[in-house]
């Protein structure tokens, strides 16, 4: 008797969750299939969750226009160069800081208030707009990499991290006449391999969906994905409706504003989909990284 | 060992070396920033840059002059408070359901789907909220099919705080769920081996088992979550505004850029941020400090 009860808990616990977790798949099949619809039938609202009146004009749109693939190359190059200047910034601070004991580094607790503090306070979005400008690096690449040189709460994972290898490992370097930086490349680093590479997946996930320095820093043509995605959430209904190409035009009888942006933002969503198996499990264990206590 | 310190020390100089590009480039971008801060009390002039005349409190009493700043904080407040306690009390009660099933494949499963959204930005979350909930997306069109009328989810004053609120749920949960998982995996099954035997039905074995081992968890993500009571969300609400909402939509960041970026006031937009950063971290020091005493966590 009480096993039966049991089991029709079950179901409809499995089912209730169910409901949940199509709250988190339905959204993006009623897009896909949205952006692989004729207009017609998207104004009418007929699209549920299989494309009517299928047809690519879309798609078409976004490979004739072309912003969006120059949008992504310029987020790819700016992932790669920012994650890189994170990682090794990352390393080379983590390293002398994870140097705690006594006479090991001159002045290590100023150094650590240093980094720490930008944890705490920050001058703000003003300031620090009015820093990047001043110095002439809008419509850089600098401007979007330098301001988030150096993530701060990244870092002290990592230098957790070398606090715990045994120092064993370190003295016996230091005997056979290591200086620092031979034992940051010889010994730490291959150790510091699987951390690194779930810290850099954080740095990348975020420098990928940041789309803010790129709107306030960058012009039009410079976009980074993330800000061309913005943009085209924003006013894509303007930018279809002034866009004077011919082979644009030919594409309008069956795509809309509506369509249009569905494809880009499926096509914006794509690569995080890709790559998420990944995701979540470094995600899972990056959890298990953050608890370790400083 | 003592001519392995002898080497440290005498190769410390190394250390400084591998410091210094951080440290500059963190000066540059966050301690100068900082004392730009001091334009809250000038009067900003792009010639003279941080070292404009100066007006003392003016622009502070400017400010708390003016309703639409004064509104900015409130609804700051609002949304982000019922935010903080849906984000922890949904994923709570997702884990726990998870945590009753019996299936892993399902379990896992439900796992993976809900934790998709916390990986995509607030602009690609934003253009799908705005193609679903649209007046004429697919949530309208079935409630209208259904004869309730259709709801102006984006577009309505009232109603647009509570998208804002359910959608950042919907996007955060599956990350919250992953991190209480964690903690009741390491549940001891015994613990409910024995609750069994003492005869305690499933609602019993949750409320004093599984809860209680969810308790600590759940005050360090309020506690940390404290601090953040004037971040109500600046990615997610610029996204999806207009100035219809704007009585209850706006918010203290989209506040500072409109005034600060879009219409270049740097010492207003510089003292709405100061104010801003002010409280946040006195409140941050605090849920530092109660995170301390209620969690046993230390931050450094």
């Amino acid at each position: 008797m009480k096993k039966k009860k049991n089991t029709a808990f079950h179901i409809v616990n499995a089912i209730f969750l169910g409901l949940i977790c199509s709250t988190c798949v339905l959204p993006f099949i009623n897009l896909l299939a949205v952006s692989f619809s004729g207009s017609t039938a998207v104004a009418a609202g007929k699209v549920g969750f299989w494309p009517v009146d299928f047809t690519l004009s879309s798609y078409k749109y976004v490979l004739t226009s072309g912003k969006f693939f120059r949008a992504m190359g310029i987020s790819i190059l700016r992932v790669l160069l920012e994650t890189g200047l994170n990682l090794t910034l990352m390393v080379l601070v983590a390293y002398p800081l994870s140097r705690d004991k006594p006479g090991q580094l001159l002045g290590r607790k100023i150094y650590v208030y240093f980094f720490m503090i930008t944890m705490l306070v920050g001058g703000g979005m003003i300031p620090t707009y009015l820093v990047v400008s001043g110095l002439g690096l809008k419509n850089t690449m600098w401007a979007l990499i330098l301001p988030g040189a150096l993530p701060v709460s990244n870092m002290i994972i990592l230098m957790n991290f070398i606090r715990e290898l045994p120092d064993e490992i370190e003295e016996a370097a230091a005997l056979d006449g290591a200086t620092p930086f031979q034992t940051l490349t010889k010994i730490i680093l291959p150790l510091l391999k699987p951390s690194l590479a779930t810290v850099g997946l954080f740095c990348m996930v975020n420098h990928w969906n940041d789309w803010f320095s790129g709107m306030i820093y960058m012009s039009e043509d410079m976009y980074p994905l993330q800000t061309y995605l913005q943009s085209v959430i924003k006013d894509f209904d303007t930018l279809l409706l002034t866009n004077k190409s011919a082979d644009i035009a030919s594409l309008l009888a069956q795509m809309n504003a509506r369509t249009g942006r569905a494809a880009q933002l499926f096509l914006g969503a794509l690569p995080i989909m890709l790559v998420y198996p990944f995701l979540q499990k470094y995600f899972t264990k990056g959890l298990v990284l953050g608890s370790v206590k400083g | 060992m003592k001519k392995g310190l002898k080497t440290q020390l005498k190769n410390q100089w190394q250390y400084h070396i591998m410091l210094l590009p951080a440290v500059i480039l963190v000066f540059i971008f966050s301690y100068i920033p900082l004392y730009g801060l001091i334009i809250a009390f000038e009067k900003y002039n792009p010639g003279l840059g941080f070292n404009s005349p100066w007006v003392g409190l003016q622009n502070f009493t400017y400010l708390f002059s003016q309703p639409t700043f004064l509104r900015t904080i409130r609804n700051t407040i609002v949304i982000s408070v019922i935010k903080l306690i849906l984000g922890i009390v949904v994923p709570v009660f997702v884990a726990i359901l998870l945590n009753e099933m019996v299936s892993d494949k399902l379990k896992r499963l439900y796992q993976t789907l809900i934790y998709i959204p916390n990986f995509l930005s607030w602009v690609i979350v934003a253009g799908l909220i705005m193609d679903l909930l649209g007046n004429d997306g697919i949530v309208n069109t079935a409630l209208s099919a259904m004869g309730l009328g259709t709801i102006n989810f984006l577009g309505s004053d009232k109603i647009f705080p509570w998208t804002m609120i359910v959608t950042d749920v919907w996007k955060g949960f599956g990350y919250g769920t992953v991190v209480y998982m964690a903690s009741l995996t390491g549940i001891d099954p015994g613990l409910y081996e024995s609750a069994e035997m003492d005869g305690a039905t499933r609602w019993q074995r949750i409320w004093y088992v599984t809860i209680p081992m969810l308790k600590p968890i759940m005050v360090l993500m309020l506690v940390l979550a404290l601090g953040n009571v004037f971040n109500a969300g600046f990615d997610q609400i610029y996204n999806l505004y207009s100035p219809i909402v704007y009585e209850h939509g706006d918010i203290i960041d989209t506040y500072i850029y409109r005034l600060g970026i879009e219409q270049a006031q740097y010492s207003v937009g510089a003292a709405v941020g100061l104010f801003k950063s002010a409280i946040s971290c006195m409140l941050v020091l605090v849920s530092y400090k109660l995170a301390d005493k209620f969690a046993g966590y230390k931050i450094w």
